[in-house]
C-alpha cells in the first residue's frame, strides 16, 4: 500500500504552475529565436527564398568577414587576459590593506563597472576625440608624440581594449577578492610558520585555492567579450574601414543598418559554437566545484 | 634560547610592511586609471563651450568658471528628460516582471522538485550565457511580427530574457541554502505555499531579493543594443541609445552636454550601487560560485 | 490531547529501508522518549507522525482518527526542531504567533497565549527580539514556545537539546519535564542520548536499524533490557560482554567467565538458564557490579572475588571508573573513591552476579 498525503501528492502540479512563466520565457524568447536564426540565415536578403548555406558561403569567401573573426578573438583573448592580470592584482592588493579601508577602496575601482558601458565609452570616446584629446595633451606635455587613437587601425584596435578592460576588470576584481576572502587565515599562518615568503605563500597557496575560480570567471568573461557591441558601436563603429569590427558590430551593420537578416542572421550564428564549447566548459567547471563543496 | 626568533622576527615584519606599501602604491595607479574618465566626463560638463573648443588650457581642470548650463539645457530644452522617463518605465515594469518569474520559478526549482526540474535549472544557467548579440536578429523579427518595432515595450518583452535567467540563478541558491526545517516548522505552523513563500522565503532570502533586483535593474537601465535596433523615434527612446545619438546631433561644441547626458544617465545606477554594493556583490559572487 | 497509535509503520526511502514495522501505543498525557543510535529511524518515525513524510506502509492515529493522509498543519501537532528552525526574521513573539496568525486566531487571543507561553518559559522579556541576538538555550525556549502556544494534542521534539552545551541541557532536560508535568501534553521525544531518555521519560522505545527493540519504563529497559542490543545501549559506561559457559557443580548453577571468576547464579536465574548448562552464552555485567573488595555497601556478600592487571584509569570525583583486561576482552569497572587504583597495578576487584545478563548468542535475547 503506498498512501500519499494529498498535499505531497499536489506538490509537482504547484511547482510546474510556478515554473511556466520562466519555461515560457526560454522557449518562446530564446529557444524559439535561436532556432528562428537558424531558419532566417537559410533565406536570401529579401527573404524569399531559401539559399540553404549560401550565406554562410558568402561570407566564407569575404575578406571582411574573416577579419571580422580574427578580430573578435584577438580582441577577447587580449582583453580577458589584462582584465584578468588587472582585476588579480587589484584584488590581492586590496586583500593585503588592513580591512578598514578595503570597502572604500573596492567602491572606487567598482565605478566603471557600475556606469553603462554604452555612456562610458561616451567619455572615452571624447578622451580620443583627434584634435581635443585630452590623453594626447598629456602625452604632448611629457614631450610624447600625440597618437591618432581611433584613426589609425593598430591604436584603434588598441582603445577598444582598453576601455574594454577599463569596463571589465572590476568584475574580475570582485570574483578574486571574494575568492581570496574565502581562503581561510590559518593557512596563510601554517605556511609562514613552514618558512613561506610572499610570493611562495601566493603560489602555492592563494593560486590553487582560488584556481576554480579563476578559471569560471575567465571562461565567463570571454563569452562576454567575444559577444560585445557597445564599445565598438560607440568608440569607431568598426572603422577604419572595417578592422575594428567584432561579430556583434558586423552582424548589426548587415543586419539592421543594411537590411540584410538572414546575412547578419548568420553572422550572430557563427558566434554560437565558441559560446557553446565555452558554456560547456564552464558548466562543467560550476558542477565539479558545487560537487567539491558539497 | 637561540637568537632566531630575534633575527626572523623584524624580517617578517619588514616584509609585511613592503606589501603593504607595494598595495598601497598599487591601489593608487588602479585608481587613477579607473576614475579619470569619468572625472573628465565631469570636468568637461562643468565647463563652457568657449572653454571646451579652447585648446591651449589644461584639459584637466576647469579654469573659465564652473557653469552648469548644460545641464540646464538638457533638462528643459531636450529630449533628455523624455528618455529618462521611459527608461524609468521600461525598467520598473522589466525589474517587477522579472522578480515575479525568477522568485516563483526559483521557489518551484530549490524546494519543490519535480521531473525535469534538473534540467529546467540547467537550462536556466545556460540562458545566463546567451549574450544579447546572439539572438537580436530573430527577436527583430518577432518584435516586428508582435507591432512592438519603434515603441520601449519592445524593450520590456525582451529585457527578461537577460534578467531572469541570472535571477532566477541566484534566487534558487539563496532559497537552496534556506535550511529544510524553516519550512518544515512553517508547513506544521500551517501555511500553504503562497504563505510559505512570502512570508518565510522572500523574507529570509531578501539579500538575494535585492542583489537580483539590483541586477535586473541595472541590465535594463544600461542596455544598448535592444533599443539601438528597434527603436528609431525620439519620444520612444531610453537612456543610453538617445544620449548616444541624439545628444552628437547638436551644435559643433556638444561635448559640454554630451558629457553631462552620459553623468545624469549614469548617476541611478551608480547610486544604487552606492547604497547597495554589499548586497549586489554577495549576490553575484554567489551566483558565480555556489551554483 | 490525545493518544497516537503506530500501526506496522514502514517507511521506505528509494532503496533504503529507513523504518521496519513500528507498533506502538502511546496512551493520552505520556512522555514516550524514541532513543537510538544516529541512523535507525527515529527521526524518520517522529516525522511521519508529524506529517512531514510520506507513509509507506501502515497507519498513524491521533485521537483515534487515520492521519496518514492529514497535512501536518490539521493534525494537531507541534514539533521542536534540534536546530530550532525560528524564522530568522520575525522577533521572537512573531515566531511564537506565526501558527495562530495563519489561522486567523483574534489577536487579543494571540497576545494572551504568546504572554502566557513566555511567562511558563520565562522569556518574558526576550519577545521583541530576533531569534540571532538570543542564545542557545534561549531560542530552544523560544521554539518550544511556539509550539506550546498552539496547544496541540501531541508535542513532538527531534533532539531538541543536542545543540546546546553539557550544562545547559541539563537545565533544559529539567524544564522540559516540568512543562511536561503543567501541561501534560502527550509528547513524542526523539534522542540518542540514552541519560535524556532514563531522565524524562515515562515509557522509553529503544529503537534499532528500524525496529523497536525494546519498550518499557527506564527503570524496565535499564534493568530489565530484552535484547543484548538494549542492555548494551543503555548505560554509560556501556555494559561489559564477555564469554561465559553455564557449569553445574555441587548443586549450584555457574556462570563461568571466559578468563574470569565463576558466578554462581542466583536460584532464580538459575532455573531460567537450567536448558543451557554447559553451553556458551554471553555474559553482561554492568561496570557498577564489577566493585572494589574493601567496598562498603554491603552487596560484598554474594561478590566472587577475582585478581586483574588494571590498564586505564578515569578519576571522576563522585566515583572512579577503572579499565582492566581478562583474556582479550576489556572490561570496565565503577569503583568508590575510598581506593585509588593505579594504572598497572594488580588489584583484586569484586564480580557481583545478582545483576547479570544471560544473552543467547544465537538469538542475541536476554534470557
Ligand atoms: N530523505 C531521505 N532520503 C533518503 N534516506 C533517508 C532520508 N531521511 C533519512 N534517510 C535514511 O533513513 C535512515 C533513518 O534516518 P533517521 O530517521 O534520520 O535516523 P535517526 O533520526 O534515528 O538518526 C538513515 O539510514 C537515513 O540515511
Ligand atoms: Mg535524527
Amino acid at each position: 500500500m503506498r498512501v500519499l498525503p494529498p498535499l505531497l501528492r499536489r506538490k509537482p502540479a504547484v511547482a510546474v504552475l510556478m515554473c511556466v512563466p520562466l519555461f515560457a520565457l526560454i522557449l518562446g524568447l530564446v529557444a524559439y529565436p535561436f532556432f528562428h536564426a537558424l531558419f532566417l540565415a537559410t533565406l536570401n536578403k529579401a527573404e524569399t527564398a531559401f539559399v540553404g548555406l549560401d550565406n554562410f558561403t558568402f561570407l566564407f569567401g569575404r575578406q571582411t568577414f574573416w577579419m571580422v573573426v580574427r578580430q573578435s578573438l584577438l580582441f577577447a583573448l587580449v582583453a580577458v587576459v589584462f582584465k584578468a592580470l588587472i582585476g588579480l592584482a587589484a584584488a590581492h592588493a586590496i586583500n593585503t590593506i588592513p580591512t578598514k579601508g578595503q570597502r572604500k577602496w573596492r567602491g572606487m575601482m567598482l565605478i566603471p563597472w557600475v556606469i553603462p558601458p554604452a555612456l562610458s565609452t561616451l567619455g572615452w570616446w571624447w578622451l580620443f576625440e583627434p584634435t581635443y584629446s585630452a590623453i594626447n595633451w598629456g602625452l604632448t606635455k611629457f614631450a610624447m608624440p600625440a597618437v591618432p587613437w581611433l584613426s589609425d587601425t593598430f591604436w584603434a584596435r588598441f582603445s577598444i581594449i582598453l576601455v574594454n578592460v577599463w569596463v571589465g576588470a572590476p568584475f574580475f576584481l570582485i570574483m578574486y577578492l571574494a575568492a581570496l576572502k574565502s581562503i581561510p587565515g590559518e593557512l596563510y599562518e601554517a605556511a609562514e610558520m613552514d618558512g613561506a615568503g610572499p610570493w611562495q605563500k601566493f603560489f602555492y597557496i592563494t593560486l590553487p585555492m582560488i584556481r576554480n575560480i579563476i578559471a569560471i570567471t575567465t571562461l565567463f568573461s570571454i563569452i562576454v567579450t567575444l559577444a560585445n557591441f557597445d564599445i565598438v558601436r560607440v568608440l569607431t563603429q568598426g572603422g577604419p574601414l572595417n578592422t575594428t569590427h567584432l561579430f556583434a558590430t558586423y552582424a548589426f551593420r548587415v543586419g539592421i543598418e543594411s537590411g540584410d537578416i538572414p546575412l547578419g542572421a548568420s553572422v550572430s550564428l557563427f558566434m554560437f559554437p565558441m559560446l557553446a564549447i565555452l558554456a560547456f566548459i564552464i558548466l562543467r567547471n560550476v558542477r565539479r566545484r558545487a560537487a567539491s563543496l558539497a | 634560547m637561540t637568537a632566531i626568533p630575534f633575527k626572523t622576527a623584524p624580517s617578517l615584519r619588514s616584509n609585511r610592511r613592503w606589501a603593504l606599501i607595494a598595495a598601497y602604491a598599487c591601489l593608487g595607479i588602479f585608481v587613477v586609471f579607473f576614475l579619470f574618465p569619468p572625472y573628465y566626463m565631469l570636468v568637461t560638463s562643468l565647463k563652457t563651450n568657449a572653454e571646451i573648443a579652447e585648446l591651449a588650457s589644461n584639459p584637466w581642470i576647469v579654469t573659465d568658471g564652473v557653469t552648469f548650463g548644460h545641464y540646464e539645457h538638457l533638462l528643459t530644452e531636450s529630449s533628455f528628460p523624455r528618455f529618462f522617463l521611459n527608461t524609468t518605465i521600461v525598467t520598473v515594469i522589466v525589474v517587477a516582471i522579472t522578480m515575479v518569474i525568477s522568485v516563483l520559478a526559483a521557489y518551484s526549482l530549490a524546494r519543490l522538485r519535480f521531473w525535469g526540474s534538473g534540467v529546467l535549472a540547467t537550462g536556466v544557467f545556460l540562458t545566463y550565457l546567451v549574450p544579447d548579440t546572439l539572438l537580436f536578429i530573430p527577436l527583430f523579427k518577432i518584435v516586428g511580427w508582435l507591432g512592438l518595432l519603434d515603441t520601449y515595450w519592445s524593450l520590456v518583452l525582451v529585457y527578461p530574457t537577460l534578467t531572469v535567467p541570472f535571477c532566477t540563478w541566484i534566487m534558487i541558491g539563496y532559497f537552496g541554502s534556506i535550511p529544510r526545517e524553516l519550512d518544515e516548522a512553517a508547513l506544521i505552523d500551517g501555511a500553504n505555499h503562497l504563505q510559505m513563500l512570502l512570508k518565510v522565503f522572500i523574507p529570509v532570502a531578501l539579500p538575494g531579493l535585492i542583489a537580483a533586483t539590483i541586477f535586473a535593474f541595472t541590465v535594463a537601465w544600461a542596455n544598448f543594443l535592444y533599443p539601438l535596433a528597434y527603436i528609431y523615434s525620439e519620444s520612444e527612446m531610453v537612456l543610453t541609445v538617445g544620449t548616444v545619438t541624439t545628444l552628437i546631433k547638436g551644435d559643433v561644441f556638444h561635448w559640454g552636454g554630451l558629457m553631462a547626458g552620459a553623468l545624469l544617465a549614469a548617476a541611478p545606477p551608480v547610486i544604487l550601487y552606492a547604497f547597495l554594493m554589499d548586497y549586489y556583490i554577495a549576490g553575484l559572487t554567489s551566483g558565480a560560485t555556489k551554483g | 490531547m490525545a493518544d497516537v497509535t503506530l500501526q506496522n509503520l514502514v517507511k521506505t526511502f528509494d532503496t533504503v529501508e529507513a523504518v521496519r514495522g513500528i507498533d506502538l501505543s502511546i496512551p493520552n498525557n505520556e512522555f514516550v522518549v524514541l532513543v537510538g543510535p544516529s541512523g535507525c529511524g527515529k527521526s524518520t518515525v517522529l516525522r511521519m507522525i508529524a506529517g512531514l513524510e510520506d507513509v509507506t506502509g501502515g497507519d498513524i492515529r491521533i485521537a483515534d482518527e487515520r492521519v496518514n493522509d492529514v497535512p501536518p498543519k490539521d493534525r494537531n501537532i507541534a514539533m521542536v526542531f534540534q536546530n530550532y528552525a525560528l524564522y530568522p526574521h520575525m522577533t521572537v513573539a512573531q515566531n511564537m504567533s506565526f501558527g495562530l496568525r495563519l489561522r486567523k486566531v483574534a489577536k487579543s487571543e494571540i497576545r494572551d497565549k504568546v504572554q502566557r507561553a513566555a511567562d511558563i518559559l520565562g522569556i518574558a522579556e526576550l519577545l521583541d527580539r530576533r531569534p540571532r541576538e538570543l542564545s542557545g538555550g534561549q531560542r530552544q525556549r523560544v521554539a518550544m514556545g511556539r509550539a506550546i502556544v498552539r496547544d496541540p494534542e501531541v508535542f513532538l521534539f527531534d533532539e531538541p537539546l543536542s545543540n546546546l552545551d553539557a550544562k545547559l541541557r541539563g537545565q533544559m532536560r529539567i524544564e522540559i519535564q516540568r512543562l511536561h508535568q503543567q501541561l501534560r501534553t502527550t509528547t513524542i521525544y526523539v534522542t540518542h542520548d540514552q541519560v535524556e531518555a532514563m531522565t524524562l521519560a515515562d515509557r522509553v522505545v529503544v529503537m534499532n536499524a528500524g525496529r523497536i527493540e525494546q519498550a518499557g519504563t527506564p527503570d524496565e529497559v535499564y534493568h530489565r533490557p530484552r535484547t543484548r542490543f538494549v542492555a548494551g545501549f543503555m548505560g554509560s559506561p556501556a555494559m561489559n560482554f564477555l564469554d561465559c559457559q553455564i557449569t553445574e557443580a555441587n548443586g549450584s548453577t555457574v556462570a563461568r567467565l571466559a578468563a574470569g571468576p565463576a558466578l554462581p547464579l542466583p536460584a532464580e536465574q538459575a532455573a531460567r538458564v537450567r536448558n543451557h548448562i554447559g553451553r556458551k552464552l554471553v555474559a553482561g555485567l554492568r561496570p557498577e557490579n564489577i566493585r572494589e573488595a574493601a567496598s562498603h555497601d554491603g552487596a560484598n556478600s554474594s561478590g566472587v572475588p577475582h585478581d586483574v592487571s588494571i590498564d586505564i584509569v578515569e578519576p571522576l570525583g563522585r566515583e572512579t571508573i577503572v579499565y582492566f583486561r581478562l583474556g582479550d576482552a576489556t572490561l570496565c569497572a565503577r569503583v568508590g573513591t575510598e581506593v585509588h587504583p593505579r594504572a598497572g597495578e594488580q588489584t583484586s576487584l569484586v564480580f557481583h552476579p545478582d545483576r547479570l545478563h544471560l544473552i543467547d548468542p544465537e538469538t542475541d535475547l536476554v534470557l
